[in-house]
């Protein structure tokens, strides 16, 4: 009420005002006494008006007391006539308050006469209405009674109607219906058994309800019902209590059949279409009505959609309606378990006969080059099959279905690496014949050749794979929900395509190159330079194809577990062994070529009865060209390799000269004494010469390889001979010859020295005259010839 | 269980033929026969006494020429057959004969060791004019009095009469192919009553029947290269052993042509001379101009029963090692020579000895590890 007064006033006035009142009332000791307690605040509540004062006195001077003075004054003033102004004001609200209280008495006062007034008329109202019922009470009774007896009555007449009823019922076919009312009187009739009258109609009922029960069985076991039908008939039979076992023995027993029909009918389209695929059925085929209409063969993905729309669909119809026939019922666990696994039985047995027709469809994809209608079948054939899971959850369709799955899965993987080795093969073939073709005449163009054929052979190799292995993503393309499942996803990509595809691809290569070095060399299949070149491939490999490859896959295959998978190094120590095998091979085969050469010449000339030698035999350039030639091959594709102690070339000749000279020197002044002595000595001190040794990646250790096999052939060749002087001085003019042309060639020109030395000594031995030639009269045929 | 160390004896001269002395079945003896142009030949009959790991020698001149090949016979030890080389100042001819040890240790301890004894000449092998002989045979089991040889492309037979003092040319056959084909080596299958032989020319093999003289078989491309020697097993019937310039050893069944049993490439030059082991078959020798002598065990081609022996695992309990099948395999690769080594040998009498001879005349006499011996005996 004191907001009434004071709503016009300003808000700071209000509060101030408000202020003093509590002040007054001593509301805010609390407050004020926290707010100050300085004695000399003079709104505080601990003023101290003494020591105010002598405080003012001692501190202001006359004037400024003189102002407090006067300000004390007004501020007196002002409080005095606001203290009067909140007297009035509520003075005024006390007296309305006492008004208003006087006025609600009255009324109350009233109000309590009119409600004493309202129950004596609220009890004369009861009064009333009771005796009113009383009154009404009998009759109602009659009543109740009355409406009890005539719904009594028409149950009477609906069992009394209830044969002609049902008989008219199964006329019209309506069976349920009959059901429906045989089930509600069921209970009444036997109830009231005993009186004979519901005894005559109950056996009509029970004679016409197996009539009935005869005909729904009938129609249960008729081959030609619809599983629809035979649902209800089931339905129909369960609500007639028909043992619940054999129902179900029979109603599996008639879906088998059906299936069966179905799944031959299946089987026997497959079949064609087996056939169809293989060329083998024509067309036209006039029992089979179904593929009249059948031009072409379906594709894989089409006969899945029609398994899965026929077959499957059926299948889950089937699952579904038994569910709701047999299992769902909650009264008789014993029955649900027998008759679950029943089902179980049916279905899993059903379901091979289904998977090994779609395993044969799959197999039949072997030979295709898409795989996306595969693996769009595959998929889709996948999902179904989950589905199916979720029906019937004891089963596991989709186990068998990723198996399914991932032997398909397998099948692409051997099939593509199959085409890998095929092509592979292609690849050699073509490089077989770019080398057996006979070359342009430009050397240059030939010397090209054997790289570009490399490159070629490694390019198309790698993008093979590469073709390949985007080809098989498509089995684990995020949209395939089988992709999904670590179950076929780790075996696919790790033993699948890891394993079977990569890896088994670059063993294959490998067991092919080693087919090359063991059978086809002595029957001269493979040519050197297919050797030379396979050799480099394979050291490619080695380097960096391997690891390329397979990290490729690995990264597009989201693989992360390494174990138990071969190491990138134990494959790439094969393909270097291969590598090797091919290299020392080939240095054996164009060792033995050369060898063969030598062996020859040596063998078919009488070296007793020779002239005195005036040329270089043509044999030894001979092997000298095919030396140089066999150095561009190989420079082509292996790099030059490290030498042992080379002089600088201008020397070179001059120092080889001499050391010859040297060593000739030395038979010339000993030529009665037993040579043998001095090859001793000299072996002596010189290592074991490794014929066919292992050789380096480098065309200067091939070359050696290649050098050494053919020089012991010349010597062993020699030893076998008889030379007469003239004879001997030959050997000194080609080994001398040998000398000039084959030290660029090794790694270690005095390996050749040596053995050409042995080969001169040898021939010394098998001389019946040994007279040497001088070594001025060497290097002038050496250096004419 | 150390094994001896070889016994290595020296020649003077070079050396290709090395026999064992084969009628000799108590003795340890090999022959060798030297190849020098200019200076007289010589035989070493060579005796090896196990025991105190000695040789004694005798040797004898043998100055019709340089000796190629050489044979002892299988009839009277004191006789053997040289091939030679009898060279004048334009010609070369390969003849063969036989000679007659004129001592033998038993009356030589007496003997003066610096006057060589000349080999006494029983009979020349006389082959008309069919060519150089190259090698000859003396019937495998000694009871025949057959000698056969290669002469160029023919195959002859000498009938020696009882005494040995004469030998005559029984029969001969020829081979026809064009390039005229010169047959290398050969070998006398010691089984079926010893009527077949067989030859080698080039890169084939062929075998003979020499009642007849017709060919029996062919193995076409037997060796990428030349063939250098064969063998048959003396102790399993069809089983034959062959080697060549393409440095490997190869085992043949001779009913089956097209493929070989078993390939062994453990040299890394011409293998020249490959043998059975007379009385363990699944010793095989050879040896290379690789300088090498490699001693293989082949178990699995050998007359001996293959894998385990019920027996041998009850006995073998202590020793587990020893009790595991035996694998094919190199036993041994000996390397005391210094030079290609032509020919290598069994002893006729100690089946754990074996002699090599190098082309620098040095004869190396080893034998067959202890513990390879223990494994074979037990």
């Amino acid at each position: 009420m004191s907001a009434a007064g004071g709503i016009d006033e300003d808000p700071e006035q209000r509060r101030k005002r408000h202020g003093m009142l509590k002040m007054y009332y001593g509301l805010d000791k609390d407050e004020a006494g926290g707010a100050s307690l300085d004695p000399c605040d003079i709104d505080g509540a601990h003023f101290n008006k003494d020591m105010y004062l002598s405080k003012l006195i001692q501190e202001k001077s006359l004037t400024e007391l003189m102002d407090k003075e006067s300000d004390m004054l007004k501020q007196i003033r002002s409080l005095d006539s606001d203290m009067q102004t909140l007297v009035y004001e509520n003075y005024n609200k006390f007296i309305s308050a006492t008004d208003t209280i006087r006025k609600m008495k009255n009324d109350f006062r009233k109000m309590e006469d009119e409600m004493d007034h309202l129950a004596t008329n609220m009890s004369r109202i009861t009064e009333f209405s009771g005796s009113v019922s009383q009154t009404l009470d009998d009759r109602r009774q009659q009543i109740t009674k009355l409406a009890g007896v005539h719904s009594l009555l028409k149950k009477l007449q609906f069992l009394f109607e209830l044969p002609a009823r049902l008989k008219k019922c199964i006329e019209l076919k309506a069976y349920s219906q009959a059901v429906r009312y045989y089930t509600k009187a069921q209970r009444i009739l036997l109830q009231y058994q005993h009186m004979p009258s519901f005894q005559g109609i109950n056996t009509d009922c029970v004679h016409i309800m197996e009539q009935l029960a005869a005909t729904l069985k009938q129609q249960f076991h008729d081959k030609q019902s619809s599983p629809r039908q035979l649902a209800e008939c089931v339905d129909l039979l369960l609500q007639l209590r028909e043992p619940a076992e054999q129902l179900c023995e029979e109603f599996l027993k008639h879906l088998r059949f059906s299936a069966r029909h179905k799944l031959d009918c299946d089987l026997e389209e497959l079949q064609y279409q087996i056939s169809w695929t293989k060329g083998e059925a024509s067309p036209q085929s006039p029992e089979r009505p179904a593929q009249a209409y059948t031009s072409t063969p379906m594709d894989v993905l089409e006969f899945i959609d029609s398994g899965c729309n026929g077959f499957l669909s059926n299948m889950c119809l089937v699952i579904a309606s038994y569910n709701d026939m047999f299992l769902n019922k909650q009264d008789n666990e014993a029955l649900e378990n027998i008759a679950m696994k029943k089902l179980v039985h049916f279905v899993n047995s059903l379901m091979e006969q289904y998977f090994q027709a779609v395993k044969m469809r799959i197999q039949l994809e072997r030979e295709t080059g898409d795989n996306t209608i595969l693996v769009r079948a595959l998929d889709r054939f996948h999902r179904r099959l989950q589905a199916m899971n979720k029906l019937l959850p004891d089963t596991d369709f989709s186990r068998a279905g990723t198996d399914i799955v991932s032997s398909a899965a397998r099948d692409r993987v051997d099939h593509y690496l199959e085409s890998l080795k095929q092509h592979f093969a292609d690849c050699l073939t073509d490089v077989r014949q770019n080398l057996a073709s006979p070359r342009p005449a430009g050397k240059q163009e030939a010397a090209l050749n054997l790289g570009e054929l490399l490159s070629g052979v490694q390019l198309n190799t790698v993008d093979q794979v590469k073709s390949v292995l985007i080809n098989l993503q498509v089995f684990i393309a995020p949209d395939i929900t089988f992709a999904m499942k670590p179950y076929f996803r780790g075996a696919f990509c790790t033993t699948g395509v890891r394993e079977g595809l990569v890896v088994a691809f670059v063993r294959h290569l490998t067991t092919v190159c080693h087919d090359f070095c063991e059978g086809g060399g002595e029957r001269g299949a493979a040519p050197p330079a297919l050797l030379l070149i396979l050799s480099r491939l394979c050291s490619d490999f080695e380097n960096s194809t391997i690891s390329y490859l397979i990290t490729l896959t690995e990264e597009q295959f989201d693989m992360d577990s390494r174990n138990e998978m071969t190491s990138i190094s134990d494959l790439c120590n094969e393909v270097k062994v291969t590598a090797q095998k091919l290299l020392n091979h080939y240095v054996k085969v164009q060792g033995l070529a050369i060898s063969q050469m030598l062996r020859k010449s040596v063998e078919t000339r009488d070296w007793l009865n020779t002239i005195e030698p005036r040329n270089v035999r043509a044999v030894m350039k001979r092997v000298v060209e095919d030396i140089t030639a066999i150095d561009s091959q190989v420079g082509q594709l292996y790099e030059e390799g490290v030498r042992k102690e080379r002089s600088s070339d201008s020397s070179r000749r001059a120092h080889s000269y001499s050391a010859s000279q040297q060593r000739r020197g030395q038979w010339a002044f000993t030529p009665s004494i037993d040579n043998s002595l001095i090859s001793n000595i000299q072996k002596l001190f010189s290592e074991k010469i490794e014929i066919f040794s292992a050789v380096e990646f480098s065309k200067v250790s091939v070359l050696t390889g290649i050098v050494k096999i053919s020089l012991k052939t010349f010597m062993e060749c020699v030893r076998l001979r008889i030379f007469g002087r003239y004879g001997l001085q030959q050997i000194q003019v080609d080994t001398n010859y040998l000398q000039i042309h084959l030290w660029g060639f090794v790694s270690d020109e005095n390996l050749v020295q040596c053995l050409l030395d042995e080969i001169v000594c040898s021939t010394v031995h098998r001389c019946l005259d040994p007279v040497l030639m001088e070594p001025s009269v060497i290097e002038l045929i050496c250096d004419r010839g | 269980m150390e094994d001896e160390a070889p016994v290595i004896y020296g020649l003077e001269f070079p050396a290709r033929a090395l026999c064992a002395q084969a009628a000799e079945a108590d003795q340890i003896r090999f022959l060798v026969g030297t190849q020098s142009l200019r200076q007289e030949n010589q035989v070493h009959h060579i005796d090896f006494d196990d025991e105190n790991n000695v040789i004694n020698k005798n040797v004898f001149t043998h100055r019709e020429g340089e000796i190629w090949h050489m044979s002892a016979s299988t009839l009277d030890k004191s006789h053997l057959a040289t091939c030679y080389n009898k060279t004048s100042e334009s010609r070369a001819e390969m003849k063969a004969a036989i000679w007659k040890l004129p001592s033998d240790f038993d009356d030589i301890s007496t003997e003066d060791q610096s006057s060589m004894q000349p080999l006494q000449l029983v009979c020349r092998l006389e082959a008309n004019d069919l060519g150089d002989i190259k090698s000859v045979m003396w019937h495998p089991t000694g009871d025949g009095c057959t000698i056969v040889g290669l002469a160029d492309s023919h195959i002859v037979l000498w009938d020696i009469d009882t005494n040995g003092s004469s030998a005559k040319m029984s029969s001969s056959a020829g081979l026809e192919a064009k390039g005229q084909p010169r047959m290398t080596c050969c070998s006398w299958d010691p089984h079926h009553n010893c009527v077949q032989i067989a030859t080698a020319n080039d890169t084939c093999i062929r075998g003979w029947d020499i009642r007849n003289m017709q060919q029996t078989y062919v193995i076409d491309n037997a060796h990428g290269q030349l063939v250098r020697d064969l063998d048959f097993n003396p102790n399993k019937q069809y089983y034959l052993l062959s080697c060549g310039d393409d440095c490997k050893v190869k085992f043949w069944d001779v009913r089956n042509v097209t493929e070989p049993l078993k390939v062994l490439s453990d040299h890394s030059h011409w293998v020249w001379s490959v043998r059975y082991n007379r009385f363990h078959d699944q010793l095989i020798l050879s040896s290379s101009s690789d300088s090498r002598v490699v001693l293989n065990n082949i178990v699995s081609l050998s007359s001996e029963p293959y894998g385990n022996l019920v027996e041998r695992d009850d006995e073998d309990n202590d020793d587990t090692e020893g009790s595991n099948p035996q694998e094919d395999g190199v036993i041994a690769t000996y390397e005391e020579h210094e030079d290609s080594v032509y020919t290598v040998d069994w002893s006729t009498a100690d089946p754990w000895v074996f002699a090599s001879l190098s082309y620098d005349g040095r004869l190396v006499i080893n034998r067959v590890p202890r513990a390879e011996k223990y494994k074979i005996l037990l």
